[in-house]
């Protein structure tokens, strides 16, 4: 293999971190809270407001159900609003990012509702407010499984990247396309897949690793 | 054996409005309907529910599942509000109070759970320092809390384990630790004892009799055993049907229950029934050469008097021993006795009348062949 291509695959390596990076912490920041909202805000719940939850819910349900590639260039305009341009790497984290939110969101729903609810009974009759009590009880006892719904998106991410070579995002996927394919050039398309692999394998690992950490349900030490 | 128990008087007759002890909790002609939904009629969980539990008193609510008591335990604290009375706790009207007033409030109870509800992610020791972070007290003032409380419930040297490393007993005294971190003025259980063993139940219960009379706590307890009752309420209440059913000092209600569904609550407790095999013998009709079946109640100072030979020798009634059971309720004996004799009439009458001279309680259960 040339050096130009191995720094191609450098380059691309660095592409595909930096998008998933980007778009895993800021999907997070947003998705996180989201998440905890609709799994805290039915009716009878922490945050009852059961009109918001089912709009927020039909959104997610929406963006969720649209395939990523569409959703990658139904919006462009939006793109170029956030990012000041609709190509490139940059470009590309702002539909990543969208479809990371509504992904992470229900993800911690369904971690946050795994916590007993005699949990938050319990905080209730200790005078908590609501916001004490998803910080220090629903938070804390969710933490394994958001930790696994983290890992989750992360992994999915790195495949999402993959397609936003069609807006010039640049990244493991469109070299793989381009170079791979395109140019039938296998070994480019092979070390790309190698690459992605281990990748994902590293990243499973560290999730696993933190996740078995923080759950202190089962284990005796 | 038993004339060396203390006979130590409960706090007053409680259930009933009396006297100069003043009342924690106070029910006064609540009630509580669940509103219909989609899903079904509306519901109505409690009804004109007159409760009262007197400063460091141990006050119990009995009943089935399904009687109200879970609702009627969580309307002391503002879990529920009821849809009608008032609900006093220290003398203040809670079940108007808004939301902040109430977290306020909570504060000063405590709650242990059947289920013991500690966090799986904080060890022993930040579980009961749960509730003083949530009241927004500095590190260093909990750990001085703490560290009593965990001597307290013999749990010191498990201060940095998981729940998920104790037995079911242990957590429930880190439950209890962490009712008390606050300081509370009552404690609420909420069938503290119902997913624990026989004996663990017995050590939980000790240290539960133990708080009330150290700290002075009032306890207010719902459970669906009478075992329980038996062994640390001075009153107890009888819920069936959202309502109260009867209510007294645990000795009375134990020793003359009055309504159906107390009989049948006491029906497992030992020596408050005819044993099986004797039951299934029993007819209410009197036939030639049956014997007669009594249920005789000792309590109080006559408890330990020698009363069989008394009948023996002075009535000369030839006595068969059926079953029975001497026992401790709230702190003072009481014993049943079950047994059958030959005796017409007049001879009946000459037996009961003479233990009715020693203040003993008897009932004629039936006729055996």
């Amino acid at each position: 293999m040339s050096p130009e291509i191995a720094w191609l695959i450098v380059r691309a390596t660095i592409q595909t971190l930096h998008m998933v990076a980007v778009a895993a912490v800021i999907g997070s920041i947003i998705g996180v809270p989201l998440g905890v909202f609709l799994a805290t805000s039915e009716k009878g719940e922490l945050f009852e407001a059961p009109i918001t939850n089912k709009v927020l819910g039909a959104i997610v349900n929406a963006a969720r159900s649209t395939p990523f590639i569409i959703l990658v260039v139904a919006i462009i305009p939006f793109t170029r609003l956030v990012a000041g341009t609709s190509i490139g790497t940059t470009a590309a984290i702002v539909p990543l990012t969208i479809a990371t939110i509504p992904f992470v969101a229900r993800l911690v729903e369904a971690s946050i509702r795994e916590v007993d609810p005699g949990l938050i009974e319990t905080a209730r009759s200790m005078g908590a407010t609501p916001m004490q009590i998803v910080l220090k009880v629903l938070l804390a006892e969710a933490r394994p499984g958001i930790t696994l719904a983290l890992t989750l998106t992360i992994v999915s991410l790195i495949g999402y990247s993959a397609m936003v070579g069609a807006v010039g995002g640049g990244g493991l996927g469109d070299l793989g396309i381009r170079y791979g394919y395109q140019r039938f050039m296998p070994e480019v398309m092979l070390a790309v897949v190698v690459v992605l692999i281990v990748l994902v394998q590293i990243v499973q690992s560290i999730g696993d690793g933190l996740a078995r950490r923080f759950d202190k349900r089962q284990r005796s030490r | 054996m038993l004339n060396t128990v203390q006979t130590n008087s409960p706090p007053q007759s409680a259930l009933a409005d009396s006297d100069s002890v003043p009342d924690i909790v106070r029910l006064e002609g609540v009630g509580k309907v669940f509103p219909a939904t989609r899903k079904s009629s509306a519901v109505t969980a409690l009804s004109s529910i007159d409760l009262s539990a007197p400063k460091g008193s141990i006050t119990a609510i009995i009943g089935r599942s399904g009687a109200g008591k879970s609702t009627l335990i969580r309307l002391v604290n503002g879990l529920e509000r009821p849809s009608s009375g008032r609900v006093l706790v220290d003398g203040e009207d809670i079940a108007q109070l808004p939301e902040d007033r109430l977290r306020h409030i909570r504060r000063s109870i405590g709650m242990i759970f059947q289920h013991f509800n500690l966090l799986s992610s904080r060890t022993v020791f930040d579980n009961i320092a749960l509730p003083l972070e949530i009241g927004g007290m500095a590190r260093k003032e909990i750990a001085e809390r703490v560290t009593p409380l965990l001597e307290l419930v013999g749990l010191a040297d498990k201060r940095d384990r998981y729940p998920a490393e104790l037995s079911g007993g242990q957590k429930q005294r880190v439950g209890i630790a962490r009712a008390l971190a606050t300081r509370p003025k009552l404690l609420l259980s909420d069938e503290a004892t119902s997913a624990l063993d026989p004996e663990t139940t017995q050590s939980v219960l000790e240290l539960l009799k133990r708080i009330n009379s150290e700290l002075g706590l009032t306890i207010l307890l719902i459970t669906h055993e009478m075992e329980v009752v038996k062994s640390i309420a001075d009153n107890v209440a009888v819920i069936d049907g959202g309502k109260i059913v009867e209510r007294g000092s645990t000795f009375d209600v134990f020793t003359h229950p009055q309504h159906h569904t107390t009989k049948v609550l006491l029906s497992g407790v030992p020596g408050m029934q005819l044993p099986a095999y004797a039951q299934a013998h029993l007819s209410q009709e009197r036939r030639e050469g049956a014997e007669v079946v009594l249920r005789i109640v000792f309590s109080g100072p006559h408890a330990t008097d020698p009363v069989l030979s008394r009948l023996t020798g002075e009535l000369g009634v030839s006595l068969n021993i059926l079953g029975g059971a001497v026992d401790e309720i709230a702190g003072k004996p009481f014993g049943t006795l079950f047994v059958s004799f030959l005796a017409d009439e007049a001879r009946l009458e000459r037996v009961r009348s003479t233990l009715a001279g020693l203040n003993l309680t008897t009932e004629v259960l039936g006729y055996v062949a």
